[in-house]
C-alpha cells in the first residue's frame, strides 16, 4: 500500500467562477497527506484553508478547466463521481458547529446514519456503532437526545459519526473554535488518542485498508497556535498558496515572518520570546508551557 | 466608584418551561457593569452566559424570580421602554450570521439607523464610521452581497450595524471566535479604541482565558446558571482551585507562573498576561 494516503497538485478553485468577481480561493496548492501522518493547516481568515479541506473529500471539485488540478484519495481522483462515496467514507470531515452535522434524534442513530448509508451488514453496523461510541466516551449517553449534550460531548459525537464509517483520515475544520477550554483539551486529546491508535487500534486492525503500524490520518484546521503544536508537519496558507511549511518548531522559529502573515506565537514561545529580548539566556526553540517552565528553572538553577 | 449600568441580581430563567423539554438555564445569577468598563463573562459551555446576555437588551425579560436593571430600567416592569433600551444596549451574537439579513453591507448596517428616522446622510455618515470602525472599507464593502463575505467579514459586517446605533454599552457574545489572531488583535484594538473614543462601556462573553486576561478589567464566572465568581481580573485567576472546581481554566500566563512558584523559583505571583508574566520571571531570573 503506499505511504501517500492523499494526494493534492496544482490544485486551484475559484468562487463565483462565471461572475464578473469570481473569488480565487486556492491557486497552485501542491500537496502530499501521508498516512498516519497529524497535519495543521492555519493561516488568516479567507486564505483558503476551508476550501482546501472540502477538496480533500469532494465536497468541492476543482475548477472544471485546465488548471484545476487534481486531487487523489488512495488514488481515486475526486472528479470521478463513482469513486465520492469511497472517498467521504476514506476522508470523513467534521465542522466548526456540530449542530449544523448532527441530524439525528438519538445519539446511536446519528453515529449509525453514515454507515447505515454506505449499506453497511447490520451486524457489522452495530460492531462499528458501539466501537465508534466507546472509543469516543459516549458510550452511555447513547440513549440521549443529542440536543441534550453538552457542546464539547457534541463534538465528540461529530466524530464517532465519523469513525463509524472507519474513515483513514479525519479533517477537523476549527472543529474547536467554539469550544470552552475544557472541552476542547477533551476534544485534542481524543484526536491524540485516535492518531496514535490507542484504543481503537483493536478493531481498526480487523479493516485491511488501514495502516496497522497507526492510527487515523488527521488534517487540523485551527487558529489556535498551541493546537499546531502536537502536528507533524504545518502547513501556512496565504491567498490559496501554502507560503510556509515544515515542523512546528520550524514554523515557530519564525516569529517575524508569522506576524506578517497574520498569526501569532503560542503564549509560552511569546513569553519565552520577550525573555530573550530582556536578555535571558533560554534557547530559542521554547514552545510549550512545560519547556518554558524547565529552561527558567534549569537556567537559574533551582532544583524541583 | 462609578455608575452601575448594569445590575442583575437573583435571576433565574427556564427555557421552555412547563413542558418535557424544559431546561433551566439560571438559578440565581448576578451580574455589575459599571460604565466605562471592559467586563468579561466567562464560564464552560451550558453555564448560562449566552441567556444572560439576552436579558441585557430585553430579548429576555425577567418573570417572578430575579430583577435586571439597565440603565436605571427594571427591564422586568411593564412599562418599561424597550425600544429606548435598545438603542443603548448593543448586542452583537455569537452566530454573526443569525443577524445579518439585507441583501448589501451597506443596507444591514444601515437597517438600524433608518429604524430611527434618521436624516439620509446622518444614515450614511453612521454607516461610513461604523464600517470604517469595525474594519470593513467602506468603499469596497458597502455594495457587497452580505452572503459573500467570509466568516470574519460576516462578524465584522455584524458588528458595524450594531455599531451604527451607537450604544453605550456593548455587549460582545463570542466576537473573536473563528477570526485569526491578527482578525482577534483588531477587535480587542478596536474594544479600547470604542471605550476611549466613544465612551462605550463593553461586556465580553469569551472562551478565551488569554483574551480575557489581557483585554478586560472586570470578570464574572458563571456556572450552572449561577454567578460562581466576580471580580478584578487578577483576583478572580488567582483562584486557579476554584476556578477548575468550576470548569474554568486560568490564562496560560498565569499558569506558567503559578507552575513556576511550585518548583521553587522565587516568582512574584498575579501576572496573568504574557507581558505580566515576562517581567515576573525576568525579575526572578536577575541575579
Amino acid at each position: 500500500m503506499s505511504s501517500t494516503l492523499i494526494h493534492v497538485a496544482r490544485l486551484h478553485y475559484t468562487y463565483d467562477l462565471n461572475t464578473d468577481a469570481p473569488i480565487e480561493a486556492l491557486r497552485g496548492i501542491d500537496l502530499q497527506i501521508k498516512r498516519g501522518e497529524y497535519l495543521a493547516i492555519v493561516g488568516h481568515n479567507g486564505s483558503g484553508k476551508s476550501t482546501l479541506a472540502k477538496c480533500l473529500n469532494g465536497l468541492l471539485l476543482p475548477t472544471p478547466d485546465q488548471v484545476g488540478g487534481d486531487v487523489w484519495v488512495e488514488g481515486r481522483n475526486t472528479a470521478q463521481p463513482e469513486a465520492l462515496l469511497d472517498i467521504r467514507a476514506t476522508v470523513g470531515m467534521v465542522f466548526q458547529n456540530a449542530d449544523n452535522q448532527i441530524i439525528a434524534s438519538v445519539v446511536e442513530e446519528e453515529v449509525a446514519f453514515g454507515p447505515e448509508n454506505l449499506g453497511v451488514p447490520r451486524e457489522e453496523l452495530r460492531q462499528r456503532v458501539d466501537q465508534a461510541l466507546r472509543d469516543t466516551g459516549l458510550w452511555e449517553l447513547r440513549e440521549r437526545n443529542p440536543r441534550t449534550l453538552s457542546a464539547g460531548q457534541k463534538a465528540r459525537l461529530a466524530i464517532a459519526s465519523i469513525l463509524a464509517m472507519r474513515p483513514a483520515c479525519l479533517v477537523l475544520d476549527e472543529s474547536t473554535a467554539m469550544l470552552d477550554p475544557l472541552s476542547r483539551r477533551e476534544i485534542l486529546a481524543l484526536v491524540r488518542q485516535l492518531h496514535e491508535g490507542r484504543q481503537v487500534l483493536p478493531h481498526y486492525m480487523i479493516n485491511e485498508q488501514q495502516n496497522l503500524s497507526s492510527g487515523l490520518t488527521i488534517v487540523m484546521i485551527t487558529h489556535h497556535m498551541d493546537e499546531v503544536l502536537g502536528a507533524d508537519r504545518v502547513l501556512v496558507l496565504e491567498q490559496g498558496r501554502i507560503v510556509l511549511e515544515g515542523t512546528p518548531r520550524e514554523v515557530f522559529a519564525q516569529p517575524e515572518r508569522l506576524k506578517a502573515l497574520g498569526l501569532a506565537l503560542p503564549p509560552a514561545a511569546a513569553i519565552a520570546w520577550r525573555l530573550r529580548q530582556c536578555g535571558a539566556p533560554l534557547q530559542e526553540n521554547i514552545l510549550t508551557s512545560e519547556e518554558l517552565i524547565q529552561a527558567v528553572t534549569a537556567s537559574v538553577g533551582v532544583r524541583p | 466608584m462609578s455608575e452601575e449600568i448594569v445590575s442583575v441580581q437573583g435571576l433565574h430563567h427556564t427555557y421552555l418551561p412547563g413542558t418535557p423539554l424544559a431546561t433551566i438555564a439560571l438559578r440565581g445569577t448576578d451580574l455589575l457593569v459599571r460604565r466605562g468598563e471592559i467586563a468579561a463573562l466567562i464560564g464552560p459551555s451550558g453555564a448560562g452566559k449566552s441567556t444572560l446576555v439576552h436579558f441585557l437588551n430585553g430579548l429576555l425579560r425577567p418573570g417572578a424570580r430575579g430583577q435586571v436593571i439597565v440603565f436605571g430600567q427594571d427591564t422586568g416592569a411593564p412599562e418599561c421602554d424597550l425600544a429606548a433600551l435598545r438603542q443603548r444596549v448593543g448586542l452583537v451574537f455569537q452566530y454573526p450570521h443569525q443577524q445579518l439579513f439585507e441583501r448589501y453591507v451597506g443596507d444591514d448596517v444601515a437597517y438600524g439607523p433608518r429604524q430611527l428616522g434618521l436624516a439620509r446622510e446622518e444614515v450614511r455618515e453612521r454607516v461610513r464610521w461604523a464600517m470604517d470602525v469595525a474594519g470593513l472599507d467602506f468603499e469596497s464593502f458597502v455594495d457587497r452581497h452580505t452572503f459573500s463575505l467570509s466568516g470574519g467579514e460576516m462578524r465584522r459586517a455584524a458588528l458595524a450595524g450594531v455599531l451604527a446605533m451607537r450604544p453605550e454599552l456593548l455587549v460582545l457574545d463570542e466576537a473573536t471566535t473563528g477570526l485569526d489572531p491578527r482578525g482577534r488583535s483588531e477587535v480587542h484594538a478596536l474594544l479600547h479604541h470604542l471605550r476611549e473614543e466613544a465612551g462605550m462601556t463593553i461586556l465580553i462573553v469569551s472562551n478565551d482565558m488569554d483574551e480575557v486576561a489581557e483585554q478586560a478589567d472586570q470578570v464574572t464566572v458563571l456556572h450552572e446558571g449561577r454567578t460562581a465568581l466576580a471580580g478584578e481580573v487578577h483576583k478572580v485567576f488567582a483562584q486557579r482551585e476554584l476556578l477548575h472546581r468550576y470548569g474554568v481554566v486560568c490564562p496560560v500566563a498565569a499558569d506558567i507562573i503559578y507552575d513556576l512558584g511550585e518548583r521553587g523559583l522565587p516568582v512574584a505571583s498575579g501576572a496573568i498576561t504574557v507581558a505580566e508574566a515576562g517581567e515576573a520571571i525576568w525579575q526572578a531570573m536577575m541575579p
